[in-house]
């Protein structure tokens, strides 16, 4: 796991978004294993999961429908029992037919974070994952991403909070230009 | 494919959620041609001579509120990164939330088409001219406009821009679609400028996908 560290304004959301092929870097290239990912783009994309600051689900649908429509976009097979476990694990009981817009900020949150449990993929770019979680949350996704790393996944995240101690952290510390 | 259809699915749901904000734009064009009556006078003769014109320049301006919500929504509450970031093919997805755009908001004013007919006296073969020019025009006119919208999403206020934008490209449709009408009204073939709008419309089908695809992810940077 890579956290990417450094001060309001220091670029660590352009990073994420360049390593996510959002936006285009100025120099340079993003390789994905031996290739380029302009070259290569939907081999990187089924391998990537992308949270940013936005949530990525609109608000007038309800949690339910969202995840649906997320798990078909990413081509997988769709089963609401899954998708209402992981939202039972989330601390989301009976929220499955609620409009996002109804929920907290926190419970939005966790919507976003139920992607990490429903789709596989190997390197999760996280924008400041642990925002508007509280402990409970925090700990949920802390025990996921172990869980994740353990399985030989990788994770490229922002906070800036602390993640617990058993994992194991690179730091890149970004200087404010 | 199946993913073509689940965008489909999950923006005409939204369409049905919000329907509020889908039905003004329509509600709009009613209105205003509802206004060059009481405006210009109610003789017959002059609303039929000026009937196809203000009906098309109308549904222009409705499609341009309509334009607006295409990608807005999904811009800011990022749907739209994750679009960009599914590993499907972009613009066919782009083609499927046009699709239901257009489905939306372009065919409730085809429905409404012959209530605009009556109120500005357009005999029957000009309305038939006018509903056919409306059935291909109006998907042009949506094609073209996403590849501004996608441009203009990540912009606060990108309403006027996209109408600066937009007219000045409409005016060959809006030419050729008000002079069929009156070929119409002079019992005159009109298949011509059918088959150049036609040909703008295949045309756009062809290209614009890559186009609005490529906005999309301009919009993003």
């Amino acid at each position: 796991m890579l956290v990417i560290a450094g001060p309001n304004g220091a670029g660590k959301t352009s990073l994420l978004r360049i390593l996510a092929g959002l936006s285009s870097p100025e120099a340079g290239e993003i390789h994905w294993g031996t290739k380029a990912i302009d070259d290569d783009e939907s081999d990187y994309k089924s391998a990537l999961i992308y949270i940013g600051h936005k949530l990525g689900f609109s608000i007038n649908l309800t949690a339910l429908e969202n995840l649906r429509f997320w798990m078909q976009q990413r081509e997988q097979p769709v089963n609401d029992d899954v998708i209402i476990d992981v939202l039972d694990d989330l601390a989301l009981v009976g929220m499955e037919d609620v409009l996002v817009r109804q929920m907290s900020a926190g419970q939005q949150r966790r919507v976003a974070l139920a992607r990490l449990w429903l789709t596989p993929a190997k390197i999760w770019i996280l924008d400041e994952p642990l925002t508007a979680l509280d402990k409970f949350g925090i700990k949920l996704l802390q025990a996921r991403m172990l869980a994740h790393i353990k399985r030989g996944g990788m994770i490229i995240s922002t906070s800036h909070q602390q993640f617990a101690e058993d994992i194991p952290v690179r730091v890149l510390e970004l200087e404010p230009s | 494919m199946s993913v073509f259809w689940s965008v489909f699915k999950r923006d005409w749901l939204l369409a049905f959620r919000q329907n509020a904000e889908f039905l003004q734009p329509v509600l709009f064009c009613l209105l205003v041609v509802t206004m060059f009556p009481l405006g210009i006078g109610p003789s017959p003769q002059t609303l039929q001579k000026v009937g196809p014109g203000i009906i098309w320049v109308a549904a222009l301006l409705s499609s341009l509120l309509a334009l607006e919500k295409l990608f807005k929504q999904d811009f800011l509450d990022g749907s739209l990164e994750q679009l960009v970031l599914t590993p499907a093919s972009l613009p066919m997805l782009a083609i499927a939330k046009v699709l239901v755009h257009w489905l939306v908001s372009s065919l409730p004013l085809l429905l409404l088409s012959p209530l605009l007919a009556l109120f500005l006296n357009l005999t029957w073969d000009m309305y038939w001219a006018l509903l056919l020019t409306l059935l291909i025009g109006t998907p042009l006119m949506s094609l073209i406009g996403a590849i501004a919208v996608a441009l203009t999403a990540g912009l606060n206020k990108g309403g006027t821009l996209l109408g600066l934008l937009l007219l000045p490209v409409y005016i060959p449709l809006l030419i050729f679609a008000t002079s069929a009408v009156e070929s119409a009204s002079l019992n005159i073939p009109f298949v011509g400028q059918l088959a150049i709008i036609g040909a703008m419309l295949l045309f756009a089908i062809a290209l614009t996908p890559f186009a609005v695809a490529y906005a999309i992810k301009v919009s993003q940077n």
